[in-house]
């Protein structure tokens, strides 16, 4: 047996990350149900955190791939897997803090490569695999979301172009409430599964498990309960940001861009593309604003969040790197254990300077003047119906 | 076969994407035109005779239409999850 002390913190950290990955991507699957009214903000978060536990369940099949895919197994220590937790732990709460939705999943593959890399050397980096399972289907997949989405809205227009704008706005409210249900779904059955992976890469390096043994049944079920709840918490930053920064949505544009978004998760996860469902939900959005004459892209935004999803592998694999070169300096359980309070004082700090600019359910749907947070005077305002 | 991308892959998740994430919802909008048609049924309009705002059964043949194309969309929803549930536990 290995160090089960570290493996303890390993788990901690992975289902602390899993939390953030939930919460950062809530918006995902809901920001165009709250922004059009279709779910009460809170109605979707709790909705939205039930199917990702259900999801969690669903399929088994990504978790694999990020066990034993990206890296080298063999050069892997548990330091190696915490470092990269911190890592993507740290980009997944700054971005929240921006209110830029960036991808969970490159947040943590960074960060594992990052400390892998600066434990072995780059070698012990799949590098091949990491281009053509992840980078280049990171490229594409905005891109066929944004086409699906952009055809899916047009039709609907097209088809429902002579009912009333209410008897429309009705129906499509009710077809955004299943399609949004699905993108939940499909995000427990992805992103659940990344933790699920790395727990069980750590489990196979600690050689708790064998090293072809499935995922245990209570990685499955904690997995689930952590992404469930911090999605349940909402991440209203990036919710708003998604709903109200991006493109004005319309009940038709939000059922067209959450079809689209679970049919791009669900397909290539079928494939084996551990996708990120923040790309493909964005290319959507903006596939939604160009389907529809008239609809404004707010570009800006959307530049933004493009050049934080460039730096995403980068930065997560920079501060994963310094974790491990901390913890390595320190050495034993005591390098993790200073690596876990800096980690917990980071976290601390983020939150707190998120409280200087809430945002919450109360004032998600606010209108949009450019930045994450409301204006002051809006904060107190009743959310615009419309 | 590109060792970079999967060109097979790729051109399926491009023709089922838009299959099912614009087929499907549009089919959802046609049934909700089939559902919104007057008919004999119920009144469907107000009184001052302006359409109504929600959706009311007007005519039968319209309602039977809608009620195929929804079963359609759920009958492929629910296929796709048994498909993906049968995909990810290869043991069972």
């Amino acid at each position: 047996m290995g160090n089960d002390v570290v493996l303890v913190l390993v788990v901690i950290t992975a289902l602390g990350f899993d939390f953030t990955n939930g919460f950062h991507d809530t918006g995902n699957a809901m920001a165009t149900s709250i922004a059009t009214g279709a779910l009460g903000p809170r109605t979707a978060v709790a909705l939205s955190g039930v199917l990702n536990l259900v999801g969690a369940f669903l399929s088994l099949s990504v978790a694999a791939t990020i066990a034993s895919g990206l890296v080298d197994t063999g050069l892997v220590t548990l330091t190696v897997v915490f470092a990269g937790l911190a890592g993507g732990i740290i980009w997944n709460l700054l971005t929240w803090l921006l209110g830029i939705p960036s991808s969970s999943s490159h947040a943590l593959i960074g960060g594992v490569i990052g400390s892998t890399i600066a434990a072995a050397g780059g070698h012990a980096v799949q590098w091949h695999d990491l281009f053509s399972k992840v980078i280049i289907p990171a490229g594409l997949s905005p891109v066929i979301a944004a086409l699906v989405a952009a055809t899916g809205t047009w039709l609907l227009y097209r088809i429902s172009r002579n009912m009333t704008d209410g008897a429309r706005g009705h129906g499509f409210r009710i077809g955004q409430i299943g399609s949004a249900s699905l993108v939940s779904l499909a995000h427990g059955t992805n992103d659940a599964q990344k933790t699920m992976g790395v727990i069980t890469l750590a489990l196979i390096v600690n050689h708790t498990i064998g090293a072809t043994a499935t995922t245990p049944f209570w990685v499955i079920l904690s997995c689930g309960l952590a992404i469930s709840l911090g999605t349940y918490m909402g991440g209203w930053r990036v919710i708003r940001t998604l709903g109200k920064g991006l493109v004005e949505i319309e009940a038709p544009q939000g059922m067209a861009a959450e079809s689209a978004s679970a049919a791009v998760i669900l397909l290539s996860s079928h494939f084996g593309y551990s996708l990120s469902t923040t790309h493909v939900a964005t290319g959507s959005i903006i596939g939604t604003g160009l389907g529809k004459k008239g609809a404004e892209v707010r570009w800006n935004v959307a530049g933004r969040m493009a050049t934080a999803w460039l730096f995403t592998l980068p930065s997560a694999a920079v501060v994963g790197a310094g974790a491990y070169a901390l913890a390595h300096a320190i050495g034993g359980d005591a390098g993790v254990i200073v690596d876990l309070v800096i980690l917990i004082g980071i976290a601390a700090l983020i939150y707190v300077r998120s409280r200087g600019s809430r945002v919450g359910h109360d004032n998600v749907n606010a209108e949009w003047t450019g930045s994450v947070a409301p204006a002051e005077d809006t904060v107190t305002a009743e959310p615009a119906a419309a | 076969m590109n060792s970079w991308i999967n060109l097979t892959a790729l051109w399926q998740i491009v023709v089922v994407g838009l299959l099912a994430g614009a087929g499907l919802p549009a089919l959802f909008a046609i049934g909700m035109v089939a559902l919104s048609q007057k008919g004999g049924r119920v009144q469907t309009a107000g009184a001052d005779g302006q359409d109504a705002d929600t959706l009311v059964g007007g005519s039968v043949a319209g309602m039977i239409a809608s009620a195929v194309c929804f079963l359609i969309v759920l009958a492929a929803i629910g296929w796709g999850i048994y498909a993906i549930y049968q995909a990810g536990h290869p043991h069972k």
